[in-house]
């Protein structure tokens, strides 16, 4: 043990804070972690938000930063996420920086045991060393708090920690970021965070039924939690194609431009972290987004204006929608968003559309764009069918195309969405 | 006993418009507030559902919006001679209940007070002589003007985003705007909504008969717009559900769609919603406020220390929670002294009926929104020579019909039986084809030496408090002025064209069942001394100067105006006095 000092006799904490104490000391000592480093300390704070640690190691509403406990919603079972405030006992004070930097990057528990891939290891892994000891030295900095959590709630067999380590082989691949020769600094600073620390693919690219990332479809969209992360490619119809890269920043920092507003999960994404990010992180991010290929171009056909759906949802648009979307879909910015050109609108999955009909939403509310409009639930007014119709039809109104949708598929999602507790 | 909480910098009774206001000026300075309000908590998105909100039935007639009379109700009067008896059911006017207040449930008519209207005593003796006046009409100047109001106006105004027509701008009169206005620095944050076909016709027929009409400035705005605080309202729908109810498309200027959104934000601020201030807590000395007790939903009860008291409800219930806490004088009738319950007022209104040719003309009535219409104001306040008619005061005219709601916007011709055949085919015939418009005489209301507020000798709220009792009548000066207003009106509509006018002039005595306005105003008045209000000219009570009071109570008489833009304008003016100058030395800003 290498200690900076010896307490004093008679003042000394329980054992195990003491252990803490010169554990913490002496990691500090050999990986360069200096606790009087207020820049270390500022990067590393602006690195977790970066990184949104908080959205699930901080139970909402409890008061008690990165003590864990909240519950991470898998196609498997669920996950409570960890407490990893520097308490020795429950939280990670007693982790070296070596065996934090392994969890970040290689996935690995304390001692070895396999993380599962809630913890977004598949993309921390790009971060550099420096970057995750300055997380490290910030949250020795926040308040140890004293909460056992047991993470691992899932049934058989995928409790079994082991098996993981087929999963990391199949669908991890650990490796630094590589910068891209030939791109901007911009550029490669928005790859950097997007595919490492911003982990945005953990929404936003499509799973395989293991739940490992499909690479060929990266950031094309994915269903999760009752909504459906939209394609955040350069895709015209369904992703940013029609945005600019001053769109997208401006999304990210307030939540709204002037044709969309974040809701649904995106909306405590927003809250936790992209809102308190830097403008020249979240331009470089648009940039590599904008830089994305989508699907590329695919026909879709679009559905019979003339056909009995058209026809209703059309009716259906104009009494129920068209107040505030307006009669040609273009809304209302900083209120209403634009359905028309909308890539929420014309994803390939309705969920998101069928959520925001059934139960309504509400926008988030920012310091840029504080009003947080919401729009009602509209599953006591109107029927599966009548759903189904107004949806098809704004998928496939103005210049939009999109699969239609069926009161099949109104009628399952009204299902699972009445299920959940959110 | 009451549970004693924490302290806080400020305390706001009541979530409504100057509540709301003064929250964030104060939180703003820094300060650490909170709001005690009566009713629930409402916001747009879950109250104010598209999908319902155009519940007439809900809203109109069963009085969602409003406070309970069983909660609490007044007892009503029209001489000291007679005996009060409570309101078991509103009808004169309607008492708002919940965050946002009446903010929430109003037409959103966004007026400036004439110039003239501040000075109202000394302008009109100043021009007509003392004998003007009747012998018992109590007016008084404000102790404020015009001009130290102007910025403050406009502050609400773009706070709101008020649509409108500038007819004064740094004194240049303007074609299309109301050319007796005051002058104002600025053009509206937006411009005037469009009008329908019943208020375009108007404007014409009042041009030919050589008025200067200009749109109503409306609060429902013309077009989307986001206010200084960063707050969106959207586009105006025209979908005539304003007044008594919430507007669910953001369009409608109150505190949800203007301040709320921002203050729910500060860190600083906290409301405390379904609890009932029971009274204002005052040291021994009697001059100085210590705080507020107040009832939760549960009945506990609980006092809040705070070093400023900010008395921001409806005018009723700031004046009963004046006399409830000893705050002050009451006014006594007999000898004209006291200031608390002084110079009550409320509106003149009166109206006609135009029937027109259903062949030749077709109004769309149900095409409107609460602030819609084209005015004259060429019969407002001074703006026409008094010295002849016989009467002092005025208002504006206007076709201002704010919606052609099925049950509660339907005047048949006189002699229409009231249900079976006949009934449906003069409702077929007429309800496209009529001009029928509640507000289109909106006058003044001056105060009177009888006319005031008082505690119930008899009746108690739930608490056992003794209920406001309203002394109340309307005096000849009035109706005359209403019966001369309504002359012009429906000359107006003949001027239009239409086959029939039906005069509905205000006559006496005052009816606490038939429905005016929702503007009470007075009984805690501003003045420039103590002999002759409550209030200084910055809302702070000359007795308790760590208490504002906020709202209509202020006004020492009515004007022929829709209150809410001086209301907003007195709030963003008393704010500024606290921030600039109570706050850096506490105690009376104005020495008598």
């Amino acid at each position: 043990m290498r200690s900076g000092k010896d307490p004093l006799p008679g003042l000394l904490p329980s054992l195990s804070v003491f252990a803490a104490l010169v554990v913490s000391a002496g990691s500090a000592w050999a990986s360069g972690i200096d606790p009087q480093d207020f820049s270390q300390l500022e990067r590393g704070r602006y690195l977790a938000v970066v990184g949104d640690c908080a959205a699930c190691h901080t139970l909402p509403g409890s008061g008690r930063d990165f003590a864990g406990g909240r519950a991470i919603e898998t196609p498997f079972g669920n996950l409570l996420a960890p407490n990893i405030t520097p308490d020795p006992i429950t939280g990670i004070g007693a982790w070296t920086d070596d065996e934090f930097v392994n969890a970040l990057i290689k996935g690995t528990g304390r001692h070895g045991t396999r993380l599962y891939p809630a913890m977004p290891y598949t993309y921390y892994t790009k971060i550099t060393r420096d970057d995750a000891l300055a997380i490290r030295a910030y949250l020795n900095t926040v308040p140890a708090v004293y909460n056992p959590v047991k993470s691992n709630q899932l049934p058989l067999p995928f409790n079994i920690r082991l098996t993981m380590a087929v999963w990391d082989a199949l669908f991890f691949s650990p490796g630094g970021f590589i910068p891209a020769s030939g791109k901007s600094p911009e550029w490669n600073r928005g790859a950097y965070l997007t595919e490492g620390l911003g982990h945005c693919g953990l929404c936003h690219t499509p799973k395989n039924f293991l739940g490992g990332d499909d690479k060929g479809r990266r950031l094309q969209g994915y269903s999760l939690q009752g909504w459906f992360a939209p394609d955040i490619t350069d895709d015209l119809r369904r992703g940013l194609g029609a945005w600019s890269v001053d769109d997208i920043a401006a999304y990210l920092k307030s939540g709204h431009n002037k044709m969309s507003a974040a809701t649904g999960p995106m909306s405590e994404t927003l809250n936790l972290s992209t809102s308190r990010m830097s403008d020249t992180d979240l331009r470089a991010i648009a940039v590599y987004l904008k830089d994305q290929k989508g699907r590329g171009k695919e026909v879709v056909e679009r559905v019979d204006p003339a056909s009995a759906p058209m026809k209703a949802g059309a009716q259906i648009y104009a009494d129920e929608c068209a107040g505030c979307h307006g009669a040609n879909g273009n809304g209302i910015a900083g209120l209403f968003p634009t359905l028309n050109g909308s890539p929420v609108v014309q994803q390939t999955d309705p969920t998101t559309l069928a959520h925001v009909v059934l139960r309504g939403a509400r926008s988030v509310s920012t310091a840029q764009a504080p009003t947080g409009a919401a729009m009602p639930e509209f599953a006591w007014v109107l029927s599966n069918n009548q759903i189904a119709d107004v949806l098809t039809y704004i998928r496939n109104a103005w210049g939009n195309s999109a699969p239609p949708v069926s009161a099949d598929e109104i009628r399952k999602k009204r299902q699972t969405l009445v299920e959940r507790d959110d | 006993m009451p549970r004693k909480l924490p302290r806080k910098d400020a305390v706001i009774i009541g979530l409504g418009w100057t509540g709301s206001i003064l929250a964030h000026e104060l939180c703003d300075a820094g300060l650490d507030v909170v709001a005690i309000e009566r009713g629930p908590w409402r916001d747009t998105a879950t109250d104010f559902l598209i999908s319902y909100a155009q519940d007439e039935l809900r809203y109109r007639l069963q009085h969602e919006l409003f406070l309970r009379p069983a909660q609490i109700t007044v007892t009503f009067r029209n001489n000291a001679q007679q005996t009060a008896l409570p309101v078991r059911n509103w009808g004169a006017f309607m008492l708002g209940n919940g965050v946002g207040g009446a903010g929430v449930h109003w037409n959103a008519e966004t007026f400036r007070f004439l110039p003239s209207d501040f000075v109202c005593r000394s302008h009109l003796v100043e021009r007509y002589g003392e004998k003007i006046l009747p012998e018992d009409m109590t007016i008084q100047d404000w102790g404020v003007t015009y001009d130290d109001l102007e910025p403050h106006y406009d502050a609400f105004e773009y706070l709101c985003g008020t649509s409108g027509t500038a007819g004064n701008l740094n004194g240049k009169i303007l074609d299309g705007g109301n050319p007796f206005e005051g002058p104002r620095s600025r053009p509206y944050p937006t411009p005037a909504q469009k009008q329908g076909y019943g208020h375009t016709l108007f404007a014409e027929a009042a041009k030919q008969l050589g008025y200067k009409p200009y749109p109503q400035p409306s609060g429902n705005l013309s077009q989307a717009y986001t206010n200084p605080l960063g707050v969106s309202l959207g586009q105006c729908t025209y979908c005539g559900f304003c007044e008594w109810f919430g507007c669910a498309n953001y369009s409608k200027a109150s505190p949800q769609t203007t301040i709320l959104p921002v203050l729910m934000r500060n860190s600083s601020f906290e409301v405390r919603t379904e609890c009932e201030v029971s009274r204002i807590n005052l040291d021994r000395s009697g001059t100085r406020a210590t705080g507020v007790t107040y009832v939760n939903a549960s009945g506990e009860e609980f006092e809040q220390p705070a070093d400023l008291v900010l008395l921001c409800g409806f005018q009723l219930f700031n004046v009963q929670l004046l006399l409830l806490s000893g705050v002050g004088t009451p006014y006594d009738p007999q000898t004209g002294k006291g200031q608390i319950g002084r110079n009550f007022t409320h509106q003149t209104m009166s109206t006609a009926v135009g029937f027109f040719d259903k062949e030749k003309y077709n109004f769309n009535p149900f095409v409107a929104s609460g602030a819609i219409g084209m005015c004259i104001d060429e019969f407002n306040g001074d703006n026409f020579d008094h010295s002849q008619v016989g009467f002092i005061g005025g208002g504006y005219i206007g076709q201002v019909r704010t919606n052609g709601r099925p049950l509660e916007s339907m005047s048949l011709p006189p002699g229409t039986p009231g249900w079976g055949v006949k009934w449906k085919q003069a409702l077929r015939d007429n309800y496209l084809s009529s001009i029928i418009c509640g507000g289109a005489c909106h006058a003044s209301f001056y105060s009177y030496r009888d006319v005031y507020l008082d505690l119930d000798p008899t009746y108690k709220d739930r608490f056992g408090r003794p209920l406001m009792r309203m002394t109340i009548d309307f005096h000849d000066n009035e109706l005359k002025m209403s019966a001369f207003l309504t002359d012009k009106y429906a000359e107006i509509l003949q001027q239009m064209g239409a086959k029939q006018v039906v005069k509905q002039p205000r006559k006496g005595p005052y009816d606490v069942t038939d429905y005016q306005t929702s503007h009470l105003c007075g009984g805690a008045i501003m003045g420039d001394n103590p002999g002759n209000s409550a209030l200084n000219r910055y809302l702070q009570s000359w007795d308790v100067p760590n208490l504002f009071v906020q709202g209509a109570t202020a006004f020492p008489q009515n004007a022929g105006y829709n209150p809410t833009g001086t209301v907003g304008a007195l709030a963003f003016w008393s704010a500024n006095a606290i921030r600039s100058q109570y706050l850096k030395n506490p105690g009376p800003l104005v020495h008598a």
